[in-house]
């Protein structure tokens, strides 16, 4: 480590102001934090730097990802030697999907790394760790046959037009990973949606098993086969079709346990999305005219993106409501919205990610308006203060 | 008549207001208007450049007409009578390609008949036509139809290219076998939020290219 150390201290002049490498000063500086604590301290007024700096942060919450994205390995191995019929054991499983995934999770943090760096050259940024969780978010909602470039081209779309153009990490209106599963859900439909793109194999024509259906849970109930529907338990632990990180809700709940532990992610988003999607599936229920709004309101919590969606995309710092009272509105909307749009919308049968992007739209919204009436509140109460004294 | 020396009909004066709404004074990219249709007609080159050429007509004829005009036009009215001279042009505009180009007319459906609310027209007409003399209101009609056509053309070659493989109805990718290759057209590129996008690029690399033109804040 004190090697190491030395001989990063040896070649930081070249990357200095007047060194040789000067251009390179914040590839050199990411390398450097990333290895080593940033040794910068503030030098006027009486700042305190937090030691909970972004690079911290985010690693929070790829650890809190980690179970979703082990599980997601796990469950892709199994949905894959069970729709040829194999019987495989534990690690068999773990391990083939292991293989998948990691390119997919390299694709997208090559292509999306890349763009960063090359952006912060440009800018003369410093290269920030803005990307290391969009990097993991983006392959855990994909289905595991994606092909490679598209996958690419979607984190492309979404690093430049979500982010970049916005001013990088910090500035985007739009949660990056959302906006690349949108991006491709509406470029490549035929990859994102259907029932043979969640199982590895199946869209390149591989043998099934008689009577094995690569459908999710969601499309099912959208296509009025609610009979068809896995036990609650199996779509708790996740043992069904999907995206890859999404099928476990237990896996879920424990990166939530996490985030909310740290004090990363805002509970009451978490929580009042839950509520929302509650609320929404009660509704629905009242109105019981099909299937699926007779399914059991706590349904819609295990099924599909909800539970991956509420805990790891609704609470994004960056693109949710920032105020106590509109972390509560912006939460309980994408719940309602989501249920709505799965229920009610057969054209989409996962309503989560379109849910969260309007409200990414509308959380400034919402803030400008919590700080407002807060204001006025304040005025009141100082006007009637000052009216007293007068009298 | 006058007594002032004629102007040569292409003067410098005159060439600059044909080519400045082409770049640094285009109708979309920097005024930001007839934006509907540029999102509407784009999806293939073909109506987009019908479109851009009827456009680029009505603008021009209508205004050469009411620069001709514009000393007998009331004040109070002129939105009247602009209306009415560009709805006349945009109606033999519309039954020409019902006539001559009946399928190119059938996709464009509505557009024809919405070149009237396009802002360009009133924006060209209230600006210029109603203050000039016709012959240079001709020219900046001209010039304003076609900086609105060439990026009509730009967004529709993309969308074309890229989501439906052909330019023009020929089948590029196609006869280039990029589909073997595990290629497929990008589907949101039909739809037009990308159109929206696409624009937005341009400005975007416009703008770049001449910082001047970014609005202050």
């Amino acid at each position: 480590m004190n090697s190491l150390r030395k001989r990063i201290d040896k070649i930081k002049p070249h990357f200095m102001e007047g060194g040789k490498l000067s251009k390179l000063r914040s590839v050199f500086e990411g390398f450097e934090s990333f290895l080593f604590v940033p040794d910068k301290v503030t030098f006027k007024g009486s700042h305190i730097r937090d030691s909970i700096d972004l690079k911290r942060t985010m690693t929070v919450v790829i650890i809190a990802l980690l179970p979703a994205l082990l599980f997601g390995a796990y469950n892709t191995g199994l949905q894959h030697f069970r729709s040829i019929g194999i019987d495989s054991g534990q690690l068999q499983n773990f391990w083939f999907g292991f293989l998948k995934i990691l390119p997919l999770v390299i694709v997208s943090y090559g292509v999306g790394l890349g763009i960063e760096f090359i952006a912060a050259q440009i800018r003369g940024h410093e290269i920030n760790e803005g990307f290391l969780v969009s990097g993991l978010l983006i392959p855990l909602i994909m289905p595991i046959d994606i092909p490679l470039w598209m996958l690419g081209l979607a984190t492309a779309f979404a690093v430049i037009l979500g982010k970049e153009i916005f001013g990088g990490t910090g500035m985007n209106i739009f949660n990056p990973a959302l906006l690349a599963r949108a991006f491709l859900f509406f470029s490549y439909p035929a990859w994102m949606t259907g029932d043979k793109v969640w199982i590895e194999g199946l869209t390149k024509g591989q043998n099934i098993v008689d009577g094995f259906s690569g459908a999710t849970p969601l499309s099912l109930l959208a296509q009025g086969e609610s009979a068809k529907l896995p036990s609650v338990m199996e779509m708790f632990i996740g043992t069904i079709p999907g995206s890859i990180g999404e099928t476990s809700t237990i896996a879920i709940l424990i990166g939530a346990l996490i985030l909310i532990a740290t004090g990363i992610g805002s509970w009451e988003i978490i929580v009042s999305t839950f509520a929302g999607g509650l609320t929404m599936g009660l509704l629905m229920n009242l109105v019981a005219v099909n299937d699926y709004m007779r399914i059991p309101a706590y349904y819609h919590f295990v099924m599909g993106g909800f539970a991956f969606g509420a805990v790891f995309m609704a609470t994004d710092p960056v693109s949710g409501a920032q105020t106590e009272t509109g972390k509560w509105i912006y939460g309980f909307m994408i719940g309602v919205l989501s249920i709505l749009i799965r229920v009610l919308n057969p054209a989409y049968p996962e309503g989560v990610m379109l849910a969260i992007l309007l409200m990414n739209v509308f959380a400034p919204l919402i803030d400008y308006y919590v700080v407002q009436s807060n204001i006025n509140r304040r005025l009141k109460r100082a006007k009637i203060a000052l009216n007293k004294q007068s009298r | 008549m006058s007594d002032h020396v004629k102007e040569p009909m292409f003067s410098a004066k005159n060439l600059k207001l044909f080519t400045t709404p082409l770049g640094r004074d285009n109708p979309i990219t920097v005024q930001v208007l007839g934006i509907c249709s540029a999102l509407a007609v784009t999806v293939k080159l073909k109506p987009a450049l019908v479109m851009a050429l009827s456009v680029t007509i009505v603008t021009a004829v209508s205004n050469l007409v009411i620069a001709a005009m514009r000393k007998y036009i009331p004040d109070r009215i002129r939105i009247i009578v602009q209306l009415v001279v560009i709805a006349t042009m945009v109606i033999l505009v519309d039954q020409f390609l019902k006539a001559y180009a009946f399928d190119v007319s059938k996709q464009l459906s509505v557009f024809v008949g919405l070149i009237i609310t396009n802002c360009i027209l009133m924006g060209r007409l209230e600006a210029f036509a109603m203050a000039n003399k016709p012959w240079p209101s001709f020219i900046d009609g001209l010039g304003n139809g076609a900086g609105y056509g060439i990026i009509l053309v730009i967004v529709a070659f993309i969308r074309e290219l890229l989501g439906s493989g052909t330019v023009y109805g020929y089948p590029v990718m196609q006869k280039l076998g990029i589909y073997s290759t595990g290629y497929e057209n990008n589907g949101m590129l039909i739809l037009p939020p990308m159109a929206l996008i696409i624009v937005g690029c341009i400005i975007w690399y416009q703008r770049s290219k001449n910082p001047d033109l970014i609005e202050k804040k």
